[in-house]
């Protein structure tokens, strides 16, 4: 159990006492035996310390799962707020309704979605989770409890979307979810030789596609540097003929691996083996699970790291000069020979989110994961915040464990109005890292 | 469809059971003490496709207030079938031995609660000649232990009570289910260091659910404490009473 109080990338460690809340109606469990501060905990799968709180305690949301009300006419749902996407899509999908927006694991608290304001396939058309909340139910640690909403303590609910939990504990949630004609997705798949095809393939299927993504092989360098698989889909309509089943069977990593198994071979082997098996151009119609949730089939694949862990790294640059920083990012990542498993390129749109810290802006994001090893790895990941950093970008906090305080009040100039919204009582293991040397108002 | 009745509606595994219920799209009422409480597992069955959700508030020791309690709860639901008893505390096993108050209390609530219950809803079923009761006991009562011997005791009571039961009402067609969990990961033991043994409430409550829809007499859950307890009633008790358990 002292498991579950740790974040996905399995770094940094942190020591935090914890109590679960169980219901809506009792009051936070802070007072009767203070700890220094409080942090919402959800299900951890932010990546780096956001989830965290180093020496103070977490208040785990997860037993909040129940929903209040679901209006199947206009997709309408009130649920508590640590209740799982998964969840939600096993109750909803049946009656031909759909997350708004899912990031790539079903496995997030619909609390945690919000406190991250996270993004998916669609952005480009759905903007962020935060778009998709009409509006919360917050409790403050002096036993306060305020619904939120754009009208209704406006500038509250502009800070709690994308806010990492740190204005509040969110009980109960109100959001609209999306009508899907069917549970399966009609996707393509197309092989891309260069970063300048991505472009023009992400230009090309943004208009038409619900969901676009890339998976960049980011070993390929030179005039192959940013090549990968393109893919595209649409929800699908009932009268496909083909059925794809629902994945019976779910693998684990039951244990942490000794050494990581994520290394500069396996991830090469992977890599060109991926690219170069793929095919040109392919079809199908897929279930949503794998089409959004290829790594949820692998219960606890963050332990393929080893005990170190891992670092995710997701920026966003905007799109005049993105073509150039993104070249240089993934020349920088390729010349480090830091191999990242998984590399993935997005075209972010206009979209505004009502998040006040949002992560997401126009222009390209690309998420890498690398295995953690230390000084080498942390210096490569500040030689990329350079490149984010001269194109005006941003670093996603949800996955981040070492972003310089600097450069986060650079990528989220809005730091200081976000601040006096905090909860007095909360803090994070994050917070506490990106503000250490800063004057924050309260 | 079922017309259930769920007392002790707001413990862990009892919700998960009435969570399966509402799938099934049955008519249930809810016994718990806190309102609060109540309404908002109430809201959650509703959502999730109970066809009828009742709540009434309702004190395990208030043993006079019980037979009106199921007489409002099959009232309102048109007649009931089908009866899970999930209510209980978790004994605090020195507090007992320091005072004789504090194990009558827990007695009172584990075991003589279940026994003002059961009586008028056997004699209820026994007279329809149809219905299913299925009761929470415990491993803990297949042999008494130092670290929890008056909460085994009123599990112990509550085994033996259901087993007598079954064998009356078997004639009236009557199904009378004994279930014994392990170690369950709830707020009741949310105190405790958790290990390997410590099944989730969901997983109790699947196979509750099984049990109420396909029939069992004894359920061990998960189904692993079924051999670990057998090895353990073998253990003579010379032998036992030495050790530390």
């Amino acid at each position: 159990m002292a498991d579950r109080y740790q974040s996905w990338g399995r770094y940094p460690a942190a020591t935090q006492t914890a109590s679960r809340i169980a219901w809506r109606s009792d009051p936070l469990p802070i007072g009767n035996a203070p700890a220094r501060d409080y942090l919402p905990f959800g299900n951890g799968r932010s990546y780096g310390d956001s989830c965290l709180n180093d020496g103070g305690a977490l208040l785990d949301m997860r037993g909040l799962d129940r929903f209040l009300g679901f209006d199947p006419a206009t997709g309408i749902l009130r649920c508590e707020a640590g209740i799982l996407l998964a969840e939600i899509i096993d109750f909803a999908l049946p009656q031909g309704w759909f997350p708004p927006v899912t990031p790539g694991t079903k496995f997030v608290t619909v609390g945690g979605a919000i406190a991250n304001d996270v993004h998916g396939k669609n952005h480009h058309v759905a903007g962020t989770f935060g778009r998709h909340v009409r509006r919360l139910l917050l409790a403050r640690s002096d036993g306060i409890r305020l619904w939120c909403s754009p009208a209704e303590n406006a500038e509250l609910f502009a800070a709690t979307i994308g806010g990492l939990g740190l204005t509040g504990a969110i009980l109960v949630a109100e959001i609209t979810l999306k009508r899907v004609a069917s549970p399966n997705l009609a996707v393509e798949t197309i092989r891309y030789g260069s970063l300048d095809a991505f472009f023009a393939l992400s230009s090309e299927s943004d208009r038409d596609y619900e969901y676009t993504v890339a998976w960049v092989d980011c070993l390929a360098r030179g005039k192959a540097l940013g090549r990968g698989l393109f893919m595209r889909g649409n929800h699908a309509a009932p009268t496909t003929r083909e059925r794809p089943a629902a994945p019976r069977r779910r693998l684990a990593v039951p244990i942490e691996m000794p050494v990581p198994v994520v290394n500069a071979l396996s991830v090469r082997a992977f890599n060109a083996t991926y690219w170069g098996k793929a095919a040109a151009r392919r079809q199908a119609v897929q279930h949503y699970d794998p089409f959004f949730y290829p790594l949820d089939a692998i219960h606890g694949w963050n332990r393929i790291y080893g005990r170190k862990g891992f670092m995710q790294y997701q920026c966003v640059v905007p799109e005049a000069g993105g073509n150039e920083a993104m070249r240089e990012i993934l020349d920088r990542v390729a010349a480090a020979r830091e191999g990242s498993f998984l590399t993935i390129l997005k075209r972010f749109g206009d979209v505004p989110s009502p998040g006040l810290m949002s992560f997401p802006r126009p222009g390209l994001t690309i998420t890498l994961d690398f295995p953690n090893r230390g000084v080498s790895t942390f210096a490569l990941l500040d030689r990329l915040d350079d490149v984010v950093r001269t194109a005006g970008g941003a670093v996603y906090p949800a996955k981040d464990a070492r972003m310089s305080g600097d450069s986060f009040r650079l990528y989220f100039p809005r730091w200081r109005t976000f601040a006096r919204h905090i909860d007095p009582r909360f803090s994070s293991s994050f917070w506490r890292r990106v503000t250490a040397e800063a004057e924050v108002p309260s | 469809m079922r017309k259930a009745l769920i007392v002790g509606a707001t413990s862990a595994i009892a919700e998960h059971v009435a969570r399966l219920f509402a799938a099934d799209g049955d008519r249930l009422a809810l016994l718990a003490r806190d309102a609060d409480r109540l309404a908002a597992i109430a809201d959650d069955l509703r959502v999730r496709g109970a066809a009828q959700v009742e709540t009434l508030v309702f004190d395990a020791t208030a043993f006079d207030r019980h037979a009106a309690l199921i007489d409002e709860a099959a009232e309102r639901l048109g007649g009931l079938d089908t009866v899970v008893i999930a209510h209980g505390t978790l004994s605090d096993q020195l507090a007992c031995q320091a005072a004789f108050e504090t194990a009558r209390r827990e007695l009172d609530i584990n075991f003589l609660s279940v026994v003002s219950l059961l009586t008028p809803i056997a004699n209820r079923f026994e007279a329809a000649r149809a219905g299913t009761i299925a009761v929470i006991s415990s491993v803990a009562g297949d042999r008494g232990r130092q670290s929890n011997y008056v909460y085994g005791t009123a599990k112990a009571a509550v085994s033996t009570f259901l087993e007598g039961l079954r064998n009356r009402l078997h004639r009236a067609g009557v199904r009378v289910v004994t279930i014994k969990p392990g170690f369950v990961d709830t707020p009741m033991t949310a105190g405790m260091t958790k290990n390997a043994l410590y099944a989730a409430p969901e997983t109790v409550a699947v196979a509750i659910h099984r049990a109420v829809t396909k029939g069992a007499d004894v359920v061990y859950a998960p189904w692993f404490w079924w051999p670990i307890m057998t090895i353990i009633k073998l253990i003579p008790e010379p032998v036992f009473k030495r050790l530390k358990l």
